[in-house]
């Protein structure tokens, strides 16, 4: 349906508000869309003093997307993919961590919830296209056909680390339109629309974790599953194998972390990695943490074919993680999966975590770290 | 964009004649019923002149009515009320499982407090079976609460043949009868229960105002403390101007009800022959002989209910799918799931609930707007493949 309205996926934060104001000012028709993701009365014990607010799909969220809806005359709903969230994201968050792995829960809902389920519901409502708050931007390159994606113009709030996953046929119906502007541009617009939510704080963290204690969340819900928190539990061990402590759950590690590990040692200690199968936990020193080379998998190339022969990119391995230049070799004939070869040693290769390909501010792809 | 309202179960919009006696209320008698001096008398005069024109719709004695600010309140009194007014140490309540949150709710709560709850689960036709209330029943068993009609199918429920049944073991009965009073013909007497619930916006009144048919003789407790209005039953400076717009609503109800009901099972008929007509892989949840003229319940199979319904408002039809959670978010209808559909079809299932300003054109443009919507959705669905 070419002719119908753009579908704004609006959260009550201030940058899908602006989206909306934006389009709108374009002459574009649009619709307001708000995602229930999570109830967030579940797990009422991780909820902090005063109730549940400023977080993703709490009440409050809702009021200010609708507001702010109401304020520009657009039709707004909300959606609930409760259940979707938490078999492809949530599920997969905590088989992540008791895994050994560090997950990013933003890179699947992206690709699994907003970029597919929402997606859908959006045009099966009649939507031609969506558009999010996303920082970052759309092109297309003629010569090769591709939908290309680069780096938000505020590279501080660039968000092309969690989108690498989408798709050719996903990028041809999404608009990221603050790809373009700064994170003060953006705020200076939304009191210039006179939107309500102007001045409220960005949101922090993962949307339906608490204060960002991810390990917190995962015990609770354990506890509203009926598991013993016990299966988690195990010693912490240094690299030559000799027992240091204990821990209580490998998911309150993840790899290049210093606080929290409790056991003395001379010189500041740092997890290398968390064994699940044997619930173990090992540190070591800072330089134990240094590795040239990894090998991603299921990779998703965006502004580029699928490479034949080995490239050089800069490659990020965590989302504050400045990028570093390296080789790419892919591994088999699709290059689904690729060995990446840093010219200088990276600090803490983290298995779950994401590794996406930069040329300059192009976003080339990006797979997982195995 | 022209709007069409198929969502009466919901709410109706009032209407002008009831518009017009609320205004003269609001203006004209300024009032507190309870007071002594003429103004206060006029304001009881019109109080209980309303109150007789809400008892005739469902044929009980005025003094048996009180009014409440609608039919939550109405339940939470009979449910809260009768149990508390129980002398029995260990105290059971038999509902079913299709009731409205407003009964649900209150159960649970007292479950809280010790008292024990049986849920009977309906048939696939979503119909409770008598048989199974009395299976439930217990010594202990206080009350027993089903309702007349079901808010999402229509299922207009035995239950003079259930109030028998409790009645012999000794419980008082209470009937739902939001979804049923101003649809089809009502007689609490009839019926045989003790208590009866009411909301006035259900039949073009106004929000804010309900009541509760109390048989006289039925101990009831309660719920809230405050003045001795309402024959010390509900405390509260009386809702004098909502309550004559409900009694005007009821007298048109009343009046009118023969004719309706044809009427608008005309026009239920004509949409659900017609969507079942044009959409393949569609089906009736609950259909049968027992419903109420102006509700049917239609699931569209490998669709989600909440994107159909999203999309028919944008054409400017206004029906509904499940409930409503607090963000506005659409859940799976209990009553559906409770009446064995499976989670998916339960979530691909809408209600169309039609009232007066439904004719035949109007069904038919949304014949053809469900039709065009359903085939659009399904195209782009995953889990759908029959096309």
């Amino acid at each position: 349906m070419s002719g119908g309205p753009i579908a704004v996926a609006m959260s009550g934060g201030v940058d899908s508000s602006v989206v909306a104001g934006l389009l709108q000012r374009q002459g574009q028709r649009i619709l307001g869309l708000t995602m229930q993701l999570w109830n967030q009365r579940r797990l009422p014990e991780l909820a902090p003093a005063g109730g549940v607010t400023g977080r993703c799909c709490s009440l409050d969220d809702v009021y200010d997307a609708r507001h702010v809806a109401q304020h520009l005359g657009i039709p707004y709903y909300v959606v609930n993919f409760e259940s979707g969230f938490e078999e492809q994201v949530v599920k997969p968050f905590i088989d992540d961590y008791l895994s050994g792995r560090t997950p990013i829960p933003c890179t699947l809902c992206n690709n699994f919830i907003k970029f597919d389920q929402f997606l859908d519901l959006a045009e099966g409502v009649g939507a031609s296209r969506i558009a999010t708050g996303h920082y970052a931007r759309i092109g297309y390159d003629d010569a090769t056909g591709r939908y290309q994606m680069s780096r938000g113009a505020d590279q501080s709030k660039d968000q092309t680390y969690f989108l690498f996953g989408l798709k050719q046929e996903q990028l041809a119906r999404t608009d990221f339109p603050l790809g373009s502007y700064t994170k003060p541009q953006v705020r200076e617009l939304a009191r210039e629309l006179g939107l309500p939510v102007a001045a409220k704080p960005d949101s922090q963290e993962i949307c339906f974790v608490p204060n960002g204690d991810y390990a917190a969340f995962i015990d609770a819900y354990f506890r509203e599953r009926g598991i013993a928190p016990e299966k988690t539990q195990g010693e912490i061990l240094d690299t030559e194998g000799h027992v240091l402590g204990e821990h209580a759950g490998v998911h309150h590690f993840t790899v290049g972390q210093r606080r929290g590990l409790r056991v003395a040692a001379g010189e500041p200690l740092y997890v290398i990695a968390t064994e699940p199968a044997s619930q173990r936990v090992i540190v070591g020193r800072g330089q134990d943490l240094l590795r040239a080379t990894l090998t991603a998998k299921d990779m998703n190339w965006i502004s580029i074919a699928p490479p034949a022969g080995p490239i050089r990119a800069q490659v990020k391995i965590r989302n504050r993680h400045a990028a570093a230049d390296a080789t790419i070799t892919p591994i088999g004939n699709d290059a689904s999966r690729v060995e990446i070869q840093f010219d200088e040693p990276q600090r803490a290769v983290t298995p779950g975590q994401a590794a996406v390909l930069y040329d300059g501010d192009l976003v080339l792809g990006g797979g997982w770290i195995d | 964009m022209r709007r069409f309202y198929f969502d009466h179960n919901a709410t109706t919009p009032v209407s002008q004649s009831v518009l017009d006696v609320l205004v003269t209320a609001l203006l004209e008698v300024p009032g507190n019923a309870s007071s002594i001096h003429q103004d206060g008398q006029l304001a009881k005069q019109y109080l209980e002149n309303a109150r007789r024109e809400v008892a005739l719709l469902i044929g009980c004695d005025p003094k048996e009515l009180v009014f409440t600010s609608g039919g939550t309140e109405a339940d939470n009194l009979a449910i809260l009320g009768s149990v508390a007014a129980s002398p029995l140490p260990h105290r059971h309540i038999v509902t079913t499982a299709i009731e409205h949150p407003a009964v649900l709710n209150p159960c649970r709560e007292l479950e809280r407090s010790g008292v024990s709850v049986t849920y009977v689960r309906p048939g696939p036709d979503g119909l409770i079976d008598p048989d199974d209330i009395r299976r439930a029943l217990r010594p202990e068993t206080v009350l027993v609460s089903v309702m007349h009609a079901n808010n999402e199918t229509g299922t207009v429920q035995p239950i003079a043949e259930i109030a028998d049944l409790a009645r012999q073991a000794g419980a008082i009965v209470h009937s739902d009868g939001v979804q049923a009073a101003g649809k089809i013909p009502v007689n609490v007497q009839s019926l045989g229960i003790d208590l009866y619930s009411i909301s006035g916006h259900k039949f073009y009144a106004t929000k804010g105002i309900g009541a509760l048919y109390v048989k006289t003789g039925t101990k009831l407790r309660p719920i809230q403390f405050g003045g001795k209005h309402e024959r010390e039953r509900r405390p509260g400076t009386e809702n004098v101007p909502c309550a004559v717009a409900m009694a005007k609503a009821a007298a048109i109800a009343h009046s009118t009800l023969p004719l309706e009901t044809g009427r608008l099972q005309a026009l239920r008929n004509r949409l659900e022959t017609g969507i079942l007509a044009r959409v393949p892989d569609s089906g009736v949840n609950g259909s049968g002989p027992s419903r109420t003229p102006n509700t049917t319940n239609i699931y569209f199979d490998g669709l989600e209910g909440e994107a159909l319904v999203i999309s028919l408002d944008l054409k400017g039809f206004a029906v509904s799918s499940g409930s409503a959670c607090s963000s506005g978010a659409v859940e799976p209808s209990h009553v559906l799931l409770a009446m064995g559909l499976p989670s998916e079809r339960a979530r691909a299932s809408l209600r169309f609930s039609l009232g007066h300003t439904n004719n035949e054109e109007q069904v038919d443009a949304l014949i053809d707007a469900v039709a065009e919507s359903a085939a659009h959705l399904r195209k782009l669905s995953p889990t759908y493949t029959n096309a």
